[in-house]
């Protein structure tokens, strides 16, 4: 598995949020433009996985998101510090522009070259 | 072998044990499934009760700073504190505190310890310990591929390492390296590497069935370490890493044990209260049996351990007890957990209840801290030494 995710953006509205599968997982949202944006993730506790997480995106759009990619895996968690942290090698040390500087707490340092 | 508790023991298991009914279990109801950290604030109160309690900083030694807590007591809080969702890997999410990192960091020299050892006692610097490569991990002295050559007054270390916990928040770590390549376990050398020393790169998580505390890759390009940051003597890495390999079998077993403990209480609690046909699972002869079971792998397992924690105390050999703890810990605990989830049906599979996690990560404990064929590798040779009793 790449370090970075590789999957096919995809529209964020509510007939493509419709066609998530219910699974635990990461997403990330990015402008038409395709930069990240935010990187979220479904965990254990989410109703309805990522079909859940993607379809309450897609009714209020944050600022300047207009696609989605995901990938379904249940190892969420690590997943997710992954990718928040090639993020950060690729972008100076910052987080996402929408993601709550929460997300940065015990963060480590990838160097994934 | 005398199993009974002192006063002061029992006073200490029963502290650890509210505290984690108390104060653990409540949090995980609101938590991630999967987590291994706890929101800042909850993380902080904790560690204020932990100081209160006098059991802050558990594995520091007295010396330094540390509650005088022996390896037996020891094994006896480390049953306790693994017994909820986390606890196999995250045991009551850190709020004990530790050593901060390899407890080998204690036979550095004064000048290293100023750099690292004291730093890291202070809960300022956060150390890992890179021993495994991708060439093997279980035999580590004749597996490492990971090279240092000398220049001048440093060393250039060129290689990787895998399965790596912590490295990716660490500042500084123990990479062992070879530094004679004709001289097998007797040619590798332990350096102190800082994290931010160029050509040190984390490359990637590891993914596995571990929700907690995942590894990394390391990758080590040209990286130049001064010859000052040997930890010990030239050449002599190996007997640094094989004293934390079996001293580490001690807790590494009774976590098992714990999250034994606490699957069994939850099994027999639901057998007694869920019905089926018209009765209660604890009245199902297949249910009795898979608990007996249970009960009678964790008393045996419990021996084992604190038999292996008593001889580490008394100053006698305990490699080989060591051993049959780790073996004994992580195969009963697999077993236990196994049934409990039988006796859980499809309730046991989910997430809303801790048995998909402990199965999961109880599965890499047959493997970790050395595979169970290795350590049985040990038993025999002691066994086969000593002959026949």
């Amino acid at each position: 598995m790449a370090v970075r995710m590789t999957k096919d953006w995809r529209p964020l509205n509510a007939a493509e949020a419709d066609k998530v599968a219910g699974n635990l997982g990461v997403y990330q949202l990015a402008n038409a433009a395709g930069d990240i944006l935010y990187i979220g993730v479904a965990g254990g506790r989410s109703l309805f996985g990522l079909r859940g997480e993607i379809q309450e995106k897609s009714s209020e759009p944050p600022a300047g998101v207009t696609q989605f990619r995901l990938e379904v895996n249940t190892s969420y968690r690590t997943r997710h510090r992954e990718l928040l942290m090639a993020y950060q090698f690729d972008h100076a040390g910052n987080l996402p522009p929408l993601q709550p500087a929460e997300d940065g707490r015990g963060l480590g340092k990838l160097s994934p070259g | 072998m005398d199993l009974s508790l002192s006063e002061e023991q029992k006073m200490i298991v029963d502290q650890v044990r509210r505290f984690v009914r108390e104060e653990i279990w409540p949090l995980e109801d609101k938590l991630d499934p999967d987590t291994d950290e706890l929101p800042e604030a909850d993380y902080e109160r904790l560690v204020k009760r932990t100081q209160e309690m006098g059991l802050y900083g558990l594995d520091i030694p007295p010396e330094f700073g540390g509650p005088d807590v022996d390896i037996v007591t020891r094994t006896l809080i480390a049953i306790e504190m693994s017994q909820h969702r986390a606890g196999l890997y995250a045991a009551c999410y850190g709020v004990f505190g530790g050593v901060g990192g390899p407890g080998q960091m204690l036979e550095a020299d004064e000048w290293q310890k100023e750099k690292w050892l004291y730093p890291t006692l202070r809960g300022e610097k956060k150390a890992f310990f890179g021993l495994s490569e991708p060439s093997g991990g279980s035999d580590p002295a004749r597996a490492i591929q990971t090279r240092a050559v000398e220049d001048g007054d440093d060393y250039i270390i060129n290689g990787s390492k895998l399965w790596i916990s912590n490295a990716d928040r660490a500042q500084y770590g123990l990479v062992f390296a070879r530094t004679d390549p004709d001289k097998g376990r007797g040619g590798v050398t332990c350096f102190i590497v800082d994290t931010d020393t160029p050509g040190f790169h984390v490359r990637r998580i590891v993914h596995t069935l571990r929700s907690a505390r995942y590894a990394t890759e390391l990758g080590f390009t040209d990286m130049r370490v001064p010859k000052t940051h040997i930890l010990g003597k030239l050449n002599g890495g190996f007997s640094i890493a094989n004293d934390r390999l079996a001293r580490q079998r001690i807790p590494y077993s009774a976590a098992c044990i714990g999250v034994a403990i606490k699957a069994h209480e939850l099994a027999v609690e639901y057998a007694k209260m869920r019905e089926t046909f018209g009765a209660a699972l604890a009245t199902r002869q297949a249910i009795q049996w898979m608990l007996v079971d249970n009960e009678m792998d964790i008393r045996a397992a419990r021996w084992h351990t604190l038999e292996a924690a008593s001889k580490a105390h008394n100053g006698e050999p305990f490699r080989m007890e060591a051993s049959i703890a780790k073996i004994a810990g992580s195969e009963a605990g697999g077993r236990v957990v196994d049934r409990c989830m039988q006796i859980h049906g499809g309730l046991g599979v989910a997430k809303d209840l801790p048995f998909e996690r402990w199965y999961r990560e109880m599965r890499i404990r047959r493997i970790g801290e050395g595979p169970n064929e290795v350590q049985r590798h040990i038993v025999a040779r002691d066994v086969l030494g000593m002959g026949l009793r």
